[in-house]
């Protein structure tokens, strides 16, 4: 027994029919949780007053912005070396999911902006990297749409993924040079653990940034899938056309 | 003699679904072997597994790493670069140097210094044809070789490839004129891959 | 190898090769910028070396769905595969080619068109040497980008969509160099990003080139 078991479709169907409802039910309590706490149960911050409330939509989602193209970068290094037809599948139904999330990102960042920093937008080494992000994830989403066989989509598609990845990376460091920029520092930087963020603030953070999380995990799996039935209708419809 | 090509248990897939199986030929030096099947059979991709340009299901093709020069419906020719260019490009490309045997083989030595673009579409397909002979390769895996030609370029095309023949060459081809050569012919019908043969294909996972 | 260059050269300089389109393409995004945005010379001045750099690129990207369609067309990418040339050597000289006869054109133009654009004068040097070493990678990356949409019909959208992402940091380093560069600061830093990115994705993007190449011919 081992894990690779559920990288065949079927196996993985079965198993995503038992914990869909764990991972919903979580995701759904952790996300409403974290959110009614953080809107709710959280005083006003002293400078930025109810708008730093915003955060429980922002740091999370921006957090799932970029893991989702970490996760789909090595569903698609799996796919290149195992074969794995589930690890394309799940590449291809987390980009829907993390385009939304940067889209998220980047609109509660610029409603967050305008009271902050005067200005619904500004061309910051952050929010530019994001909105790059926003446009690889185009980019992977239409080169799958485009092209016909869905094993030759999956190989290009996970191509695109690695150069793209190393071209976000060269972005990220190229925008960081190019401006320096308004937008705060990590607000929970794991590595040094001094975090910016008050206790009462960090909990309910934590627990939406776990929700979403949670979110991403459930949809990727429904959505995958999703994909699997698409293409064991058409392997079924394939065979039935050679009979006919 | 040894075998010039082998082909042994070769399974081919066309788009995800096995379209033949089992495919095992031998062919020896001098020799060619015409392909038969009604349309669909999966003739073109036999050949284009053959001249590895797409990969097979299973099995094992021998002899055909480097050897091989491929013919089919789109000739590589450039529209604005004349018969000789185009040859002499092909000709390096394979590392040759000579192109007059293809230019006297297919009588296009007339038409040398005219742009590609302008000949018509039979004499197009002679420079098509006349590219193989600057590869250098000698086995030739050619898809419907005499489509647009008349008979008197096919008579042109049969006496070219009886010399590649001759020389120690081989070919394999899917056609259906009669050359007028002593060729093996290969009906590929009796390979065609059973309806619920699953071995290889690509979506078989999923059911 | 030398062939392949050779062709692809002699078919860019006979007519219908597409040979000085990109050139004019850059002339007129260069013109039509006053249009947009005034004929004052000092906004003109200040916008200058970005405005060529992004003139010099969309004309690049615009060359670029010619790459290797036409050769997929007439059958001539099949035949290249059977050939017993290296692919990635192939397309790493079909990006030459692509340079040599799209990019170099606009390197050189470049500050002709900065004169119109009243680019102070030691930006002309830094110009010129910044799209000179960042038009190849921008040529290369390209070729990734057609190679990735080779088998896809009306992939010309598509191809830009992929490639104008992968374009952003060449951009940034070559602006920024002819940026300082016309203000009179040091644009050394740029400079030394700028040719390292070139170098590596010369060396590097032929292999994913061919890759991506491979699986989509198959």
């Amino acid at each position: 027994m081992s894990l690779w078991q559920y990288a065949n479709p079927v196996k993985f169907l079965a198993l995503s029919a038992r914990v869909q409802p764990v991972l919903w039910t979580l995701a759904a309590v952790f996300t409403s949780v974290g959110l009614l706490w953080g809107f709710f149960g959280t005083p006003d911050d002293a400078r930025q007053g109810s708008t730093v409330k915003i955060i429980y939509l922002h740091v999370p989602s921006a957090l799932m912005a970029i893991n989702a193209w970490f996760m789909m970068l090595v569903a698609s290094l799996i796919w290149l070396i195992r074969r794995h037809h589930v690890s394309a599948l799940a590449a291809k139904a987390a980009a829907p999911v993390g385009l939304v999330m940067t889209l998220i990102a980047l609109v509660t960042g610029a409603i967050w902006g305008q009271p902050m920093w005067g200005t619904w937008w500004a061309w910051d080494p952050r929010l530019t990297s994001f909105l790059i992000l926003f446009l690889f994830y185009l980019g992977y989403i239409a080169l799958w749409q485009a092209v016909e066989d869905p094993d030759t989509a999956a190989d290009l598609t996970s191509v695109l993924c690695l150069v793209g990845s190393v071209f976000a990376v060269l972005s990220r460091y190229a925008v960081q040079f190019w401006n320096q920029g308004l937008h705060q520092g990590t607000s929970i930087p794991v590595a040094t653990g001094n975090r910016s963020v008050a206790d009462v603030f960090f909990y309910p953070l934590v627990m939406a940034m776990l929700g979403f999380g949670l979110l991403f995990l459930a949809l990727v799996v429904y959505r995958t899938g999703t994909e699997i039935r698409l293409r064991r209708t058409s392997a079924l419809q394939a065979r039935m056309n050679r009979r006919a | 003699m040894a075998a010039a090509l082998e082909v042994s248990n070769l399974s081919v897939a066309r788009g995800g679904v096995p379209v033949l199986s089992d495919v095992s030929f031998t062919l020896a030096p001098g020799e060619a072997l015409v392909l038969r099947g009604p349309n669909g059979a999966g003739k073109t991709t036999l050949l284009r597994c053959i001249a590895g340009l797409q990969p097979a299901l299973a099995g094992r093709i021998d002899g055909a790493e480097d050897r091989i020069a491929y013919a089919a419906h789109a000739d590589g020719l450039k529209a604005m670069l004349t018969v000789r260019e185009n040859l002499r490009f092909w000709a390096q490309v394979f590392g040759q140097s000579d192109i007059s045997p293809a230019l006297e083989g297919y009588a296009l030595r007339d038409l040398a210094d005219r742009l590609a673009g302008t000949l018509s579409a039979g004499q197009k397909r002679r420079l098509g044809l006349a590219r193989l002979l600057v590869t250098g390769r000698p086995i030739w895996v050619l898809d419907e070789p005499t489509v647009s030609l008349d008979a008197e370029a096919v008579a042109l095309f049969g006496a070219v490839l009886r010399g590649h023949l001759g020389a120690g060459g081989a070919a394999v081809m899917a056609t259906h004129i009669d050359l007028g050569l002593e060729a093996r012919t290969l009906d590929i019908r009796a390979y065609r891959a059973a309806e619920d043969a699953d071995f290889g294909a690509s979506d078989a996972v999923f059911l | 190898m030398t062939a392949l260059l050779l062709r692809d050269l002699r078919l860019a300089l006979r007519a219908g090769g597409g040979f000085g389109l990109g050139l004019a393409f850059f002339l007129i995004v260069t013109m039509l910028v006053p249009f947009s945005v005034g004929p004052e010379a000092a906004l003109l001045q200040a916008i200058a070396p970005g405005v060529l750099w992004l003139g010099a690129l969309l004309a690049c990207l615009l060359s670029l769905d010619r790459l290797l369609a036409l050769d997929l067309e007439d059958g001539s990418l099949e035949l290249l595969l059977t050939a017993p040339l290296p692919l990635e050597g192939a397309l790493a000289v079909k990006a030459l080619a692509h340079w040599l006869t799209t990019g170099l054109p606009l390197v050189l133009a470049a500050p002709f068109l900065g004169v119109m654009l009243q680019l102070a004068a030691p930006g002309h040097l830094w110009l010129l040497t910044s799209l000179a070493l960042g038009t190849p990678a921008l040529s290369v990356i390209g070729m990734f980008g057609a190679a990735l949409t080779v088998g896809i019909k009306r992939g010309g959208l598509l191809l830009s969509l992929l490639v104008l992402p992968l374009y952003i940091p060449t951009l940034i380093f070559g602006a920024e160099v002819a940026r300082r560069g016309s203000a009179g600061l040091d644009p050394s830093t740029p400079l030394l990003m700028l040719a390292g990115l070139t170098l590596a994705v010369v060396a590097l993007m032929p292999f994913a080139a061919a890759t991506v190449l491979r699986i989509g011919l198959r």
